[in-house]
């Protein structure tokens, strides 16, 4: 298979269809090595189907998928030792103690050990790492939500992965909880370098965490790029409302000063009430998966519709 | 090959540590239950004669419900299956380097002490409640080892299969019914020659008849014989079957297992527990 170095992540029109219904088409985008992505999207748009495509425990319909070189779905033992994995929410070997688990999953990565990465992560530095060293010879159900998603965290990094999933993981965190995943999240990708793949529906945190965002919404990507690049390419369309000789008159326009300015001039004391709303990032991420749906054929239109002026 | 190797001593590790679970806290109180109450059922049958054997029902019962405890091994692995996969135990070894091939091992190895712990709780108080066990020769225990060895295989790998086919922790519940109905007509409680032909039959297809045979055959005197078919104890044939469903289990566990765990995803995992929570809620 083709693919440089520098990609950790390819994907090139990748399909999925569960009977007759097509939840993914046509996806594709890429993962530069130590880049933090976000799969940003509304339930049901098919981030899940993506990221389990790419973690090697789906088959998809079509499409080419590389992920650390390889095809997930024939992924080897030694493929999988590189790839850390972080789901919703697990619930499983509640009675294990943490650090027993965390030494027995850790013992499989042993054999895939390398000059340059050594395996495992040592288990209290790790336990250290995501703050559970009290909790170390506790029983797994004990936990509160947010040790238990730290333990997830934990476990999905005791192999010292080149690669992490995490999907959904805030899911169900209160906020501090979800701060403090952040934070944890950000400290330990500085440390590890590894490249990251991570799924949520929440802009906020895809802005907060990631370097670069891929928008998916009814099975197609509408949007990819940095925050900042979204914020540029699509954020462009202010709500401009006016009263005009009785009339309410409402006007999208990517420059709503200039705009202003250039209505004033032309209309003078004619304009009443005028109101100014800057679009947020939200409210346009909202607009581009609501038209997504709506009409879905042509997802690949970035940019809201814009709107003339009307009653 | 390392890594295999690796694996399995992984997979003895977490077998140990998992039949420490198994016996610590509440889950001892479940662990006694059946075996004790297996010993105390022997205890008020220890004076019952049978016909003109000179041994008593406890005597001729106690070594069968050893070859019980064996078969029971089948629904242990169907149980604890159906768990781990609600729970997603399963998902997450493999999401694991080789992680199934440690999850089965330790499964096997757990399951395995859990059944030998059972038999050590009702034969050693055993040999002191009943008469006439033949514990002394080394010949009983050779047939014991080869129809414990091949029971154990046989029965863990066709519950590893069944597990794997049925959906749900309820579903694994309802598997306990037929194999209850398999043991009530297997000779264990009651000597199987007296029961209608047909249901002799139905019950020499599994491996529990044969199971409770192979151990009454190294346990009892040789008189005690007389009550079984063909007043032998009949073990090439308890090898030929006990063997032959170890050899299916052998081969189709693997692949049914591959199957089921090539099923599992973070979104199946999280299908069930919807489903669970609906019918809790």
């Amino acid at each position: 298979m083709a693919m440089t170095d520098h990609l950790a992540i390819e994907v090139e029109g990748l399909r999925m269809r569960y009977g007759t219904t097509d939840v993914l088409h046509d996806v594709s985008f890429q993962v530069r090595q130590g880049e933090m992505l976000a799969l940003l999207g509304p339930n049901g748009a098919g981030k899940t189907s993506t990221i389990e495509i790419l973690e090697g425990f789906r088959m998809r319909s079509a499409g080419r998928v590389a992920v650390l070189g390889a095809d997930p779905a024939h992924g080897t033992e030694e493929w999988r030792a590189r790839i850390g994995i972080v789901l919703q929410s697990w619930r499983d070997h509640p009675k294990w103690r943490v650090r027993e688990l965390l030494a027995f999953q850790g013992s499989l990565y042993e054999p895939y050990s390398t000059a340059r990465i050594r395996r495992p992560w040592e288990v209290d530095d790790l336990l250290a790492a995501v703050g559970l060293t009290e909790q170390a010879g506790k029983p797994i159900s004990t936990l509160s939500g947010g040790q238990r998603r730290r333990l997830d965290v934990a476990i999905g990094l005791v192999g010292r992965p080149e690669l992490v999933f995490l999907d959904e993981p805030t899911t169900g965190l209160d906020p501090k909880a979800r701060r403090d995943f952040h934070a944890l999240v950000r400290r330990i990708r500085d440390d590890l370098e590894s490249t990251v793949l991570i799924t949520t529906h929440d802009l906020d945190e895809a802005e907060k965490l990631a370097d670069r965002i891929v928008i998916l919404t009814g099975g197609r990507i509408v949007a990819d790029g940095t925050s900042e690049q979204l914020a540029r390419k699509i954020v462009g369309h202010d709500e401009v409302r006016w009263v005009q000789g009785g009339e309410h008159l409402v006007r999208y326009v990517p420059d709503s000063t200039a705009f202003a300015r250039e209505l004033f001039a032309r209309e003078g004391e004619d304009i009443r009430e005028l109101e100014l709303r800057r679009a947020s990032l939200e409210e346009t991420y909202l607009t581009l998966v609501r038209n997504a749906e709506s009409d879905g054929t042509e997802a690949a239109e970035v940019e809201p519709e814009p709107n003339g002026a009307s009653r | 090959m390392t890594a295999v190797t690796h694996a399995l001593r992984a997979g003895i590790g977490r077998g140990l540590i998992e039949l420490r679970q198994a016996f610590t806290g509440t889950e001892l109180v479940n662990q006694l239950l059946w075996p004790v109450a297996t010993l105390v059922a022997v205890f008020f049958l220890r004076d019952m004669a049978i016909g003109t054997t000179g041994l008593t029902l406890g005597t001729i019962i106690l070594p069968g419900t050893l070859g019980m405890f064996v078969a029971l091994g089948l629904l242990l692995v169907v149980q604890q299956l159906a768990a781990d996969r609600e729970d997603g135990t399963l998902l997450r070894a493999k999401a694991t380097p080789n992680g199934i091939r440690a999850y089965l091992v330790g499964k096997l190895v757990q399951i395995s002490a859990t059944i030998l712990a059972y038999l050590a709780i009702i034969l050693i108080p055993g040999v002191f409640l009943v008469d006439g066990l033949d514990v002394a020769d080394p010949q009983s225990w050779i047939t014991f080892a080869w129809v414990l060895v091949l029971g154990l295989v046989a029965t863990q790998t066709i519950g590893a299969i069944l597990g794997s086919l049925v959906a749900t922790p309820r579903g694994a519940g309802y598997l306990s019914l037929p194999v209850l109905g398999l043991i009530a007509i297997s000779g264990i409680f009651a000597p199987i020659t007296g029961l209608p032909e047909w249901l002799q039959w139905i019950a020499q297809v599994f491996p529990i008849y044969w199971l409770g045979l192979g151990m009454r055959a190294s346990f009892l005197p040789d008189d005690a014989v007389v009550v079984e078919i063909g007043e032998s104890w009949r073990q090439l044939e308890t090898a030929a079957v006990l063997g032959a469903w170890a050899i299916v289990g052998l081969v189709l566990a693997p692949v049914v297992l591959r199957r089921m765990a090539r099923r599992e995803s973070g979104s199946r995992v999280a299908e069930r527990r919807e489903k669970a929570l609906q019918r809790v809620g």
